[in-house]
C-alpha cells in the first residue's frame, strides 16, 4: 500500500475532527486545551502534507514550526486563564463559567 | 388785543372758574356753594353791564376781534385752525342777555334749591351751562363754536337730568342730548363743506372768500346746502319742527333750569347761530328756514292750548316763540328775529321763574295739607291764587302782555317787527301762507297764555283749606321777578312804543350785509327796510287785532265763563286728543326713529349674535375638530409606528436573547456550523 496525500488529510481530518469534539464536549477547560492542542497539531500534519505532496515545499515545514512556537505561547497563556478562572471561580467546568451571556 | 376784548374774556372764564370751585370744592361750601355761585355770576354780571354798555354806546360799531393760530398743517393738509373770540353788537347784547338772565336765575334758585340733595353741583352745572353759552356768544370761528355747541348739549343733560332718581328726568335729559345731536350731526357736515372749501374755519375768512365769489365746490346750490347743514344744528338747540321733542320733556329739570335753557343758553343758541351764518345764507335757505320756523311756531301754538301742565304750556309757547325768532330770520327781518330772542328771553325767563314760583308755592300748601297725589303743576288744581301771591301775579300779567305783543311791552315791538317782516317778505316773494301763519299764530298765542293765567289765578280754588297755605314767595324769588318784569318794558328796546325800527336796537344790530352771489340774495336790506315802512302799519294794526281777539276768546271762554271750554272739547273730541298728545310727535318718532333704532340693533344682534359668533364658534368647531383627528393620527399612526418597533425590537430581543448562552462552546458551535455553511455556499 502506498501512503499519498489523501492517508495524509484524512488523518489530519480526523485528528481536527476529535479535538472539535473535545473542545466543544468536553466540560474541563484542561481538556478543551487539550482538543485545542489537536487541532492545532491537525492543521500542522496539513501543512507538513502539504510540504511534501503540494508546492508549499519548505515554507510548510516552517509554519508547522510557527505553529508549534505558537501552541506552545497559547497553552501557556491559556493555563494562566484557566488559573485565573479557578481562581476567580473556583471551577474548572466551562459550563459554569458563563458570565459573558451578562 | 382790545381791553373790552380782554374783559370778556374775563367774563367767559368766570362762570368757568365757579364750574371748577364747586365741583371740587361743593362739599366745602355745601350749604354756601350757592352764594358762592350767585357771586361769582353777580360779578360777571357786572362785567358784563360795563363792557355792554361800553360796546353799545361806541359809535363807531367796531368789531373787536382777536384770534391766534392753534393748529396748521402747513402743506400737508390745507387746514389752519385759529382759535379767537370777538365782540360786536350782537355779542354784546347777547352777552348782557346771557348773564342777565343767567345771575337772576342763580339767584331764583337760592330760594328754590334750598335743601337740594345735589345742591353744589347744580350750582357747578349751571356754571358750565353759562361758560359753555358765553363761549357761543363770544367765538368767532365754527370750531369753538361747535365746541361751545357740544358744551352746551352736556350741560343741558346734566341739568335736565338732575333729579336722575325720576325715571322720567333721566330720560329727558337723555332724549335732549340725543335730539341735539341729531341737528348736530347736520351741522358738523355743513362745518365740514366749509372746511373743505376754505381750509379754516373763521367767520371773517370764509364769508370774504364767499364775498370774493369763491363758492363752494364751484356751486351756489352747494351755499345753500352749507347753510340749511348749519341750520341744522338750531333746528336742534332751538327745538324747531322736527326736532322740538326735547323741549317739553326738558321741563322735567329744575324749574329755574327750564327759565335758563329757554331764555338764555339753550334754546338761544340755535337762533343766535342763524344770526352768526345770517351773511352766508342764500335766499333759498333763508326760504327754508322761514318755513321750519312758521311750521314750528303753527304746530307747537296749537299744542300749547290743550295742555294743563303749565310747565308744559310754557313749554311750547317757548317752542313757537323760537319758531318766530327763526321765521324772522328767514324772513330778512335779522334785527326783528334777534330782538325777539332777547326780548323773549327776558319775558319767557320771566313766565318760567314766575312758574316756578307758583309750583313752589304749590307744593308747599299741598304738602301742608299731607296731599301728596295732587300734582302741583296742574293748572286745574290752582285758580284764585292772585290775592296771595300778588307779585308772582303782577310780574306775570306783564309778562303774558308781553309775550301776546301787547302795546307798551317789549314783546310788542319784536313781535311786531317779526310780522312786518313776514308782510313784507310775501311782497317780494309772494309766500302769502308765512304771514298767514305769523298773525294766526299771534292770536293763539295771546289765548293760551292769557287761558293759562285766567285759569290759574282767577276763579275759585278747589280747595279753600289748601289756599290758605299758598303763599308769596321768599325775596331771593321775587326780585328777579320784578327784574325781568322791568326789562319786558319797551323803554328799554326803543323810545318810540309802537316802533322798533327807531330805536337803538335796530341801530345796533342792522342787517349785516350778505356775502352770497347776487343770482341768489335775498332782497336786499334797503329795498326791505323800504317794504318794511310801508307794511308796518298793517302789520300793527293787525297784529293788535289778533292779540285783542285771542285775550278777548281767552276772557270769554275762561274769565266770563260764557262758553265752556269742556263744550267746545266734547264738540270735536279727535282735534283735542290730537292737540293733548302733541301731534303725536313722540309717538311718530317712538314708532320710527326709536323703534326702527332698536330694529336696527336687534338685527345687528342677531347678526352679530348667529353669524359673526356662528363663524367663531365654528372656526372653533373645526379646530377642535382637525385636532382630534390630529390626536387620533398621532395616537394610533405615529404611535402605533414607535411602539411596533419596540415591540418588533423586543420580539428580536426575545428570540435572539436564546443564543446568548454566555457558553464559549456553544458559541463554537455556531462558529463551527457558520464555518460549514460558508463552505457550502462558496464551495
Amino acid at each position: 500500500m502506498h501512503i499519498t496525500l489523501t492517508h495524509y488529510l484524512l488523518v489530519s481530518a480526523a485528528l481536527f475532527s476529535f479535538g472539535v469534539f473535545a473542545v466543544i464536549s468536553k466540560r474541563n477547560a484542561i481538556i478543551v486545551l487539550m482538543g485545542i492542542e489537536l487541532i492545532l497539531n491537525s492543521a500542522n500534519i496539513n501543512f507538513l502534507a502539504f510540504s511534501r505532496f503540494g508546492n508549499l515545499n519548505m515554507e510548510g515545514q516552517m509554519a508547522a514550526i510557527f505553529v508549534i512556537i505558537l501552541a506552545a505561547a497559547e497553552a501557556a497563556i491559556a493555563l494562566a486563564i484557566v488559573l485565573n478562572i479557578f481562581k476567580r471561580f473556583n471551577t474548572v467546568n466551562v459550563d459554569e463559567v458563563s458570565t459573558l451571556k451578562d | 388785543m382790545h381791553s373790552l376784548l380782554t374783559l370778556s374774556l374775563a367774563i367767559l372764564l368766570l362762570p368757568l372758574f365757579s364750574f371748577v370751585l364747586l365741583i371740587f370744592f361743593g362739599k366745602k361750601f355745601y350749604e354756601k356753594s350757592g352764594h358762592v355761585g350767585t357771586a361769582i355770576l353777580g360779578i360777571d354780571f357786572l362785567l358784563t353791564f360795563y363792557v355792554a354798555i361800553q360796546k353799545l354806546t361806541d359809535t363807531t360799531n367796531e368789531v373787536f376781534s382777536y384770534s391766534f393760530t392753534w393748529v396748521d398743517f402747513h402743506s400737508t393738509i390745507p387746514l389752519k385752525l385759529d382759535l379767537g373770540i370777538m365782540l360786536d353788537n350782537v355779542g354784546a347784547v347777547m352777552l348782557m342777555v346771557v348773564l342777565l338772565v343767567s345771575f337772576l336765575v342763580h339767584l331764583f334758585s337760592l330760594g328754590y334749591m334750598k335743601g337740594d340733595v345735589r345742591y353744589s353741583k347744580y350750582y357747578a352745572y349751571l356754571g358750565i351751562f353759562t361758560f359753555s353759552m358765553l363761549g357761543i356768544v363770544l367765538t368767532n370761528n365754527f370750531f369753538l363754536m361747535y365746541m361751545f355747541w357740544e358744551l352746551v348739549g352736556l350741560s343741558s343733560y346734566l341739568l335736565i337730568g338732575h333729579w336722575y332718581e325720576k325715571k322720567s328726568a333721566a330720560d329727558a335729559g337723555k332724549k335732549a342730548f340725543i335730539t341735539n345731536r341729531v341737528g348736530d350731526f347736520g351741522f358738523f357736515i355743513g362745518i365740514m363743506i366749509l372746511w373743505f372749501n376754505y381750509s379754516s374755519l373763521s367767520f371773517d375768512h370764509i364769508y370774504s372768500s364767499i364775498a370774493h365769489g369763491i363758492l363752494p365746490f364751484g356751486s351756489s346750490g352747494w351755499l345753500t346746502a352749507a347753510g340749511i347743514f348749519i341750520f341744522c344744528g338750531a333746528v336742534g338747540k332751538s327745538a324747531q319742527f322736527p326736532l322740538h321733542v326735547w323741549l317739553p320733556d326738558a321741563m322735567e329739570g329744575p324749574t329755574p333750569v327750564s327759565a335758563l335753557i329757554h331764555a338764555a343758553t339753550m334754546v338761544a343758541a340755535g337762533v343766535y347761530l342763524v344770526v352768526r351764518t345770517f351773511p352766508m345764507l342764500t335766499a333759498d335757505a333763508l326760504m327754508i328756514i322761514a318755513y321750519i320756523g312758521a311750521v314750528t311756531a303753527f304746530i307747537s301754538a296749537t299744542i300749547a292750548i290743550a295742555q294743563y301742565d303749565i310747565k308744559k304750556i310754557l313749554a311750547y309757547s317757548t317752542i313757537s316763540q323760537l319758531g318766530y325768532m327763526v321765521m324772522g330770520l328767514g324772513v330778512g327781518s335779522y334785527s326783528a328775529g334777534f330782538m325777539h330772542l332777547v326780548t323773549h328771553a327776558a319775558f319767557k325767563a320771566g313766565l318760567f321763574l314766575a312758574s316756578g314760583s307758583i309750583i313752589h308755592a304749590m307744593h308747599h300748601a299741598l304738602h301742608h295739607v299731607n296731599d301728596h297725589h295732587t300734582d302741583a303743576q296742574d293748572i286745574r288744581f290752582m285758580g284764585g291764587l292772585r290775592k296771595k301771591m300778588p307779585i308772582t301775579f303782577w310780574t306775570m300779567i306783564v309778562f303774558t302782555l308781553a309775550i301776546s305783543g301787547v302795546p307798551l311791552t317789549s314783546g310788542f315791538l319784536s313781535k311786531d317787527a317779526i310780522l312786518a317782516g313776514t308782510l313784507a317778505y310775501n311782497h317780494f316773494t309772494g309766500q302769502t301762507l308765512i304771514p298767514l301763519i305769523g298773525f294766526f299764530v299771534a292770536g293763539l298765542t295771546a289765548f293760551y297764555m292769557f287761558r293759562m293765567i285766567f285759569i290759574v289765578f282767577f276763579g275759585e280754588h278747589h280747595d279753600a283749606h289748601r289756599l290758605e297755605h299758598v303763599h308769596e314767595s321768599p325775596r331771593t324769588m321775587t326780585i328777579p321777578l320784578i327784574t325781568f318784569a322791568a326789562v319786558s318794558f319797551f323803554a328799554f328796546y326803543s323810545f318810540n312804543p309802537f316802533s322798533a325800527g327807531d330805536g337803538w336796537f335796530f341801530q345796533k344790530t342792522a342787517v349785516p350785509e350778505s356775502v352770497v352771489p347776487q343770482a341768489v340774495r335775498a332782497a336786499s336790506a334797503e329795498a326791505f327796510g323800504e317794504e318794511l315802512h310801508h307794511q308796518h302799519y298793517l302789520a300793527m294794526g293787525l297784529s293788535l287785532t289778533m292779540a285783542a281777539l285771542g285775550i278777548l276768546t281767552a276772557m270769554l271762554f275762561y274769565y266770563w265763563k260764557k262758553f265752556s271750554a269742556d263744550k267746545v272739547v266734547a264738540a270735536v273730541p279727535r282735534l283735542f286728543t290730537f292737540l293733548n298728545n302733541k301731534w303725536y310727535f313722540d309717538e311718530l318718532y317712538q314708532k320710527t326713529a326709536v323703534n326702527g333704532t332698536i330694529g336696527i340693533a336687534k338685527l345687528l344682534a342677531w347678526f352679530d349674535a348667529k353669524i359673526i359668533d356662528g363663524i367663531v364658534n365654528g372656526a372653533a368647531w373645526l379646530t377642535r375638530l382637525v385636532a382630534v383627528i390630529s390626536g387620533k393620527f398621532d395616537h394610533i399612526v405615529v404611535d402605533g409606528i414607535v411602539n411596533f418597533t419596540a415591540y418588533f425590537t423586543g420580539f428580536f430581543g426575545l428570540v435572539f436573547r436564546r443564543i446568548q448562552t454566555g457558553k464559549v462552546q456553544t458559541y463554537i458551535i455556531f462558529a463551527l456550523v457558520g464555518a460549514m455553511v460558508l463552505f457550502y455556499v462558496y464551495r
